[in-house]
């Protein structure tokens, strides 16, 4: 775990209300792992005045990125900091994805809205070449790396709520589709999801009723973000688990919702 | 020229003034990849009571207007699992470990506690947490009262010889009566204050932003109303104070010295900044030596002005 002030290299907007940073931090990189998260002091002052914090969405040559989407005040703030200025970051924390079993395996990403951001930096780690994202999202408009995932080497396939781009509705009835058409390959089958909390549930729901092996990237409001304050506590069947230390990412079958 | 930071509370002997405040510094291992832990005055732990509480449901933090609200609801292991689990580490850092520990809904549980922990050198003294606003279910404190104050000092004083710290609520409505209450009772040592009562409301969804609706505030944002109580508190009463509320940085650190604390304790900032403590300890002894104070403790209730 480290502390750093890293330069900003980029900030821009990338799509939507959705932003893109990328700053210099070899140390950070090194240390990194998909699912980790920084925690991040947007402003020298008072406001915002917590941290804020951030998966780490990708890692190249030493520069380390984030995506984020412009919600409140300190995201706002954030977007506002330019190439050239400092972000004080702490990080790599919590304890990630376990993607050492997914090796040879059929494994599905899903992502819902700003969910993309961790899964792109895990979708580059995995050794399988048989990797499938689905991308899910309101509307044509908020659809998030696209690009990026096909890069990586991954199938994707799409969902909009609106129905304006690829499958009409939810991204977890296209994976009940997808599960049910693939019946055989299920016994081999991993699913990684981050998204929003009905999503995530529906994920874990969708897991269990179908036995399969799933973890899934969770948020909950924090103080410290090192396992310090107990702020940030999820319900689980080993009792209540901190999201910054043993989290963010968790197995299916032991959250309790 | 030499400066001294060392101070003195009760039997304790710091090294220097600074240490950590409950609740905020987890169990300090946490911590120990960012600062030299051995460098702290003390480490005062997460607040502890007999058996294991689970705590509140989430959401249970939220930011307001620089500070915080948290309704953790005092989440702790149970003494057993912390004199197993945690003490251990602590204890190898060979700096005073004050423990913080709370009880209930029965005030025995405060003797028994205290009984326990008098054997153990690794304990250098204990902080009664007598003022935590998170306990869902609670009408009222027990450091909203000054009788009730008193007795449970006075009931531990019997029992331990121990360094005795109260810690007191700022929801009072004079804080010198319950400070002297404490005195009388025995203890050796005021910590002052622990959070304010609070809530913080979402307004499209018309709901508290903590599941346990209210909570207790902390960070820079209380610190004019902690300085006040120092303040009255100093005047009135002759053990020390550790001062706490919203201290971020070297400045706001002296305040509370000037306004009449012995020591200070820092909370909410290692959240933002986990090497904060370790860099007021350098800035207090820079600003005597700035200034040609040889001794920290010619800084207390050194406040200069006309009545
Ligand atoms: C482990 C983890 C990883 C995350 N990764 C990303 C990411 O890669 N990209 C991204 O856009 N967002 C991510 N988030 C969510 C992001 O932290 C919040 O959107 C952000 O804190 C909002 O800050 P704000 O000041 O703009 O919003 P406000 O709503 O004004 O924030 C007020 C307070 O609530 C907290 N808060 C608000 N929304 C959330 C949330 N969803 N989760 C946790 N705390 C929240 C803030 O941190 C702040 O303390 C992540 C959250 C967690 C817990
Ligand atoms: C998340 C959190 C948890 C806390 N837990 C405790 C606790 O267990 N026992 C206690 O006596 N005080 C607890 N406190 C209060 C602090 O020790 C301190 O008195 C208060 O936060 C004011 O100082 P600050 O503004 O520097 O944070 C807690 C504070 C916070 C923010
Ligand atoms: S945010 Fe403090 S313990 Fe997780």
């Amino acid at each position: 775990m480290l502390q750093i002030k890293a330069k900003i290299t980029s900030n821009k907007k990338f799509k939507g209300s959705c932003w893109h940073c990328i700053v210099n931090a070899p140390s950070l990189c090194r240390a990194s792992k998909p699912g980790q998260f920084l925690n991040v002091r947007i402003s020298e002052g008072l406001k915002p005045f917590l941290r804020r914090p951030f998966s780490i969405h990708n890692i190249f040559g030493g520069k380390l990125e984030i995506l984020y989407n412009v919600v409140g005040e300190g995201t706002r703030a954030f977007s506002g900091k330019k190439s050239g200025d400092y972000l004080d970051l702490i990080g790599p924390l919590g304890k990630g994805f376990d993607y050492v079993g997914a090796r040879g395996k059929r494994v599905i990403l899903i992502a819902g809205g700003i969910g993309v951001a961790p899964l792109l930096f895990l979708s580059k780690e995995i050794k399988s070449r048989d990797k499938l994202i689905l991308i899910g999202a309101r509307t044509r408009d908020q659809v998030l790396c696209e690009k990026e995932f096909r890069n990586s080497g991954s199938d994707v396939k799409i969902s909009t709520d609106d129905g304006s781009r690829g499958f009409s509705g939810r991204v977890t009835d296209l994976l009940k589709n997808i599960i049910a058409t693939e019946k055989a390959a299920k016994g081999a089958m991993q699913l990684y999801a981050c998204g929003p909390g009905p999503m995530l549930k529906e994920v874990c729901n969708i897991a269990i009723a179908n036995n399969l092996q799933a973890q899934v990237s969770l948020e909950e409001h924090m103080g410290c973000g090192i396992g310090a304050c107990l702020g940030c506590v999820v319900k689980t069947k080993n009792g209540l688990k901190r999201v910054c230390k043993e989290g963010p990412v968790f197995y299916a079958k032991e959250l309790i919702w | 020229m030499r400066v001294n930071l060392a101070v003195k509370i009760g039997k304790l002997k710091l090294k220097n003034p600074v240490m950590v405040a409950s609740g905020t510094f987890g169990y300090a291992e946490e911590f120990k990849g960012f600062i030299n832990l051995k460098k702290l005055g003390a480490i005062v732990t997460k607040t502890i009571t007999l058996n294991p509480r689970r705590g509140n449901p989430p959401a249970r933090t939220c930011e307001t207007p620089s500070g915080m609200l948290n309704s953790i609801g005092l989440e702790n292991p149970g003494l057993e699992a912390f004199l197993k689990d945690k003490l251990p580490f602590l204890e190898k850092l060979g700096i005073p470990i004050i423990m913080s520990i709370a009880s209930e809904d029965d005030s025995r549980e405060f003797i028994e506690l205290a009984k326990r922990l008098n054997k153990l050198k690794a304990v250098s003294a204990l902080e009664l947490n007598i003022s935590c606003p998170n306990v869902m279910g609670q009408e009222s404190l027990i450091s909203q009262d000054c009788q009730a104050t008193y007795s449970i000092v006075k009931s531990i004083r019997r029992i331990t010889a121990k360094t005795l710290i109260t810690k007191l609520s700022p929801n009072v409505t004079c804080i010198s009566d319950l400070a002297k209450a404490a005195e009388d009772a025995g203890s050796d040592c005021l910590a002052l204050i622990n959070t304010l009562s609070g809530m913080s409301i979402n307004t499209e969804r018309q709901s508290p932003r903590l599941a346990a609706v209210v909570g207790g505030l902390s960070g820079p944002a209380i610190r004019p109303v902690a300085l006040k109580m120092v303040w009255e508190a100093y005047n009135k009463i002759k053990i020390p104070i550790i001062g706490m509320g919203g201290i971020i940085d070297t400045p706001s650190a002296l305040e509370f010295f000037i306004a009449g604390a012995s020591a200070i304790s820092i909370g909410t900032a290692n959240f933002i900044n986990p090497r904060v403590s370790v860099e007021i300890i350098s800035g207090l002894g820079k600003y005597l030596k700035r200034k040609k104070i040889k001794d920290i403790h010619s800084l207390t209730g050194s406040l200069i002005y006309e009545s």
